[in-house]
């Protein structure tokens, strides 16, 4: 572990008074900027939005059909595969897979930048939170209920649409929210192979030293998120079933 | 087992095609990287994270750990609720504002990653602490103590070790994070893989991209697997469910 | 109404859960399944509804065979409670216990008068429940809108499984009693599955009581009570079979006098010689007034100077009326092992020993079904 403490060795010499006096500066213009281009920013802020709402519209459709299909009985193998599979996916670093699959696109003459790949390595991220969530909460309903619902006659699809799928909203929408958080992160990336969106005036920034641009990316990129999170935990509790609601209240 | 050959396969398909790309020598007018070129941006790729991930936690353990103290109930909450906070936050905005403030290159790389890279420690050793059963502690305490250890030496064996997992499964996520972080930071100069798949994507050529970014794709991988490895190897078997309840958030 | 003949279940893994079971339940008779845990008693009641598919065998209900039905209409015709209740937690009370007729399109006016009735049925104020989450209920109530909902759409069998297994026995106790009553009034056609012989022998017209998935005896609670076909039977109702006898007595119907009773001023050598005499090893002292002091064992009196003073106060005393079930239990807690019975005046009246009611129940286990019968509802 100690090979490289050389490396860090080199950091004390980085602060600076110069640094500190520009930094300074930066947020002026940063704040300047706010002012003059409120239009530019709310575009970037939108198609940011965009992006994200079709990935994760396609990762929530995609995760939660495959989370159903690998709930069923006698699956847990293929399920365990399924998982590992859409974990090892999401340790693969987002330039590497943006890279990768402009690799893949191009060899199928698909457009291999912009809009395309983006949209579907954020969908393939936000896999994993959402079949896993789906997966884990399908199959922790209690097995008395599903019993009870089936003794009572009704059909497999019965029981999951009325049963299973309720029961299991809350903890879907919790991956949902772990998988937009996620990528709005990932979709700023996204910027650099042509998506635009809030990483655009950040990578712009950087290939042109306006350190005004980079931190209006920052902080916009950065309020998304966090109100995103704060947004979705709200439709988490809204989507809850009251009547689990209220054991939850109960059992604080 | 399973697991196994799925990762093997994985791993074959990923530095394969890095060699193939590498083999290739040139694209029309481009040139590919040579192997030495390759092999020493992800000398310097580790480097960065391993700098960032070194640092991240000899600081983060210790906060974390001070905020379980008694004596830091009044912090606790602000801390734990900034690292929850800076979660959310892009890596890319980190970068960014890493970049600007500090300027472009290998520091602000390592710093960017380091502040990163400290707030899944942080919480997880907060949370992991947090997490040992009090009676537990107190008995084990007791006992430890009786053998004539100091305080600390207790707290440090006893607590720490009963934590260990959950810490381990935070640094294995900011361990992951940062290798992904790492190469974002090729784009403001720090090298390391990321350059070879900025340079690839700036001028469009996808076998340069590929040569970046399958071994960078193997390079996380391989690092998870690393530590996940380590985890459960020191995760005793009955707090194998806390960890995966851990993993839930 | 519900027949089983030649049904054999093997799981998949091998396990010979229900063997060669044939019985038949007539129409609004209530039949337990009884028997130790693992027996194949659930086993055997969800082949009737087809939750877990039969072996070999078949099964009728109303002379039809079951696998010739729709499993999922099958199901609907017949309530179903199990053990955990399984209420659905994300519906209403009113939306659970209108499953049934929820999924047979019941017009919704139709539905919401079916809840408000089965509420009342067992004994909850539909106003305060209807709208109510299970969360929001107490255990027994729980356990009451799961019958309630397993008669939603007024089947006229049903199935339970321990249905009220999971619950303080105080509860539980009233819990059997209101649904006696309502059997009364709906004459359901049951198979009840239970492990607690109590509850088979307070509630069960029949009891099915199996063994390692055998059908060993089908009879009557009182028959079987008193004619156990083999030792496992008999083990299995034993200890049981005592305190069903006892319920039947009160103390002063089978309370004898004391062997000897002395007074507080007597000579301890003289009741000595006489204790020895008689072969006696203990007698009970009282005061002039008959007042009930406590016992005096033969092994003490050797160095005695006065009775007072080796005296054994009672632990527990019984007053006539107390069923002899549980002045049993109090004598476990008596130092001699035997029992004083004394008026409200604490006047001794008489005395309770093992032998007297060991005596009692070897009568008891000659005959007498009718007792035995009589004592149920
Ligand atoms: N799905 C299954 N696969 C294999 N064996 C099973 C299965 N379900 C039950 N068994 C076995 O079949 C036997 C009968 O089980 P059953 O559930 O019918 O018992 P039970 O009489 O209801 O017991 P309890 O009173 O504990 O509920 C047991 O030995 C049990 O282990
Ligand atoms: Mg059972």
């Amino acid at each position: 572990m100690a090979v490289n403490l050389h490396a860090v060795l080199e950091l004390p010499g980085l602060i600076n008074k110069e640094n500190i006096i520009e930094a300074q500066l930066m947020w002026i213009l940063a704040w300047n900027y706010l002012l003059k281009y409120p239009d530019k920013i709310l575009e970037w802020t939108l198609q940011h939005l965009y992006i994200i709402l079709v990935a994760n519209a396609s990762a929530a459709v995609l995760g939660i059909l495959i989370g159903i299909f690998i709930s069923r009985e006698g699956r847990e193998q293929l399920a365990d595969t399924v998982i590992y599979l859409a974990s090892i996916m999401l340790t693969i670093p987002s330039l590497a897979l943006y890279g990768i699959l402009m690799g893949i696109l191009s060899a199928l003459t698909l457009p291999s930048i912009g809009f395309l790949p983006v949209v579907i390595a954020l969908t393939l991220y936000g896999l994993l939170p959402i079949v896993r969530n789906t997966y884990t909460a399908i199959r922790e309903v209690d097995p008395a209920i599903i019993e009870a619902g089936r003794g009572m006659g009704m059909s497999e699809q019965q029981i999951l649409v009325k049963v299973k799928l309720p029961l299991a909203v809350p903890v879907i929408m919790a991956g949902l929210r772990q998988a937009i958080v996620m990528n709005i992160g990932i979709a700023a990336i996204g910027s650099y192979i042509g998506a635009g969106g809030l990483g655009q005036p950040i990578f712009r920034g950087i290939a042109n030293y306006r350190v005004d641009l980079i931190i209006v990316g920052a902080v916009f990129v950065s309020l998304l998120a966090i109100i995103m999170d704060l947004i979705m935990g709200r439709v988490e509790l809204i989507t809850t079933p009251k009547g689990l609601r209220i054991r939850g209240r109960s059992n604080d | 087992m399973r697991k196994y050959i799925i990762l093997g396969l994985l791993l074959g398909i990923l530095l394969g095609l890095t060699i193939w790309m590498t083999s290739l020598g040139s694209v029309g007018i481009f040139k590919m990287a040579p192997p030495m070129k390759v092999l020493s941006a992800t000398v310097r790729h580790l480097q960065i994270v391993e700098a960032a991930e070194l640092l991240a936690i000899t600081i983060g353990i210790p906060i974390g750990f001070l905020s379980t103290r008694r004596a830091c109930r009044f912090i606790s909450p602000v801390l734990i609720g900034t690292a929850n906070v800076g979660q959310t936050v892009p890596t890319l905005a980190f970068i960014g504002i890493a970049g600007a403030v500090l300027g472009m290159g290998y520091k602000a790389a390592v710093i960017a990653l380091l502040v990163y890279a400290m707030l899944p420690i942080i919480r997880n050793t907060y949370a992991g602490i947090r997490s040992v059963d009090p009676a537990l502690k107190a008995a084990v305490k007791e006992a430890a103590r009786g053998m004539g250890m100091s305080m600390l030496q207790v707290t440090a064996k006893v607590e720490m070790r009963l934590a260990m997992p959950i810490i381990l499964a935070g640094i294995r996520t900011s361990m992951v994070v940062n290798v992904g972080t790492a190469a974002i930071a090729g784009m403001i100069g720090s090298g390391g893989l990321g350059e070879l798949i900025v340079t690839g994507i700036a001028v469009r050529v996808t076998q340069l991209i590929l040569q970046g970014a399958a071994p960078t794709a193997a390079l996380a991988i391989i690092l998870d697997a690393l530590i996940g490895g380590v985890e459960t190897w020191v995760t005793p078997r009955g707090l194998k469910a806390l960890k995966s309840a851990q993993w839930q958030q | 109404m519900i027949k089983l003949k030649y049904v054999i279940k093997i799981y998949p893994d091998g396990t010979e859960a229900v063997k060669d079971f044939s019985l038949e339940i007539k129409k609004g008779e209530l039949c337990i399944f009884l028997g130790p845990s693992g027996c194949g008693k659930t086993t055997s009641m969800k082949m009737i509804n087809r939750l877990i598919p039969m072996t070999s065998g078949k099964i009728y209900i109303d002379g039809v065979d079951v696998m010739k039905l729709n499993p999922n209409e099958l199901r609907r015709g017949i309530g179903y409670a199990i053990q955990n209740i399984g209420l659905f937690p994300h519906l209403t009370v009113e939306e659970n216990i209108t499953t049934v007729p929820m999924l047979k399109k019941w017009p919704k006016t139709r539905q919401r008068a079916r809840a408000e009735e089965l509420l009342k049925l067992v004994g909850m104020d539909p106003q305060t429940f209807l709208e109510r989450y299970p969360s929001e209920l107490s255990g027994g109530q729980q356990q009451r809108v799961g019958v309630a909902r397993c008669l939603g759409a007024d089947p006229p069998i049903l199935l339970m499984d321990e249905p009220f297994g999971a619950i303080d026995p105080i509860t539980r106790g009233k819990l059997q009693d209101e649904f006696l009553k309502i059997q009364s009034k709906i004459k359901k056609t049951i198979a009840f599955v239970t492990h607690d012989i109590n509850e088979a022998i307070k509630m069960g017209d029949k009891i099915a009581l199996m063994q390692e998935g055998k059908l060993v005896q089908f009879n009557d609670p009182a028959t079987l009570l008193n004619s156990p076909k083999n030792e496992f039977v008999r083990n299995f109702v034993g200890a049981d079979r005592v305190l069903k006898g006892l319920r039947l007595y009160r103390a002063r119907d089978i309370m004898q006098e004391p062997p000897l009773k002395v007074k507080v001023g007597d000579n301890p050598v003289k009741v000595r010689d006489r204790m020895k005499r008689d072969m006696l090893k203990w007698s009970m002292l009282v005061d002039g007034q008959n007042h009930f002091l406590g016992w005096i064992t033969y092994a003490d009196l050797e160095k005695a100077k006065s009775l007072r003073e080796i005296m054994v106060p009672p632990a527990v005393t019984t007053a006539p009326e107390t069923l002899l079930n549980e002045a049993m239990s109090m004598m476990f807690n008596s130092a001699i092992g035997n029992l004083a019975v004394i008026d409200d005046q604490e006047h001794l009246l008489g005395v309770l020993t093992f032998d007297i009611i060991r005596n009692i129940l070897g009568k008891e286990n000659s005959g007498n079904q009718k007792r035995f019968g009589g004592s149920k509802q």
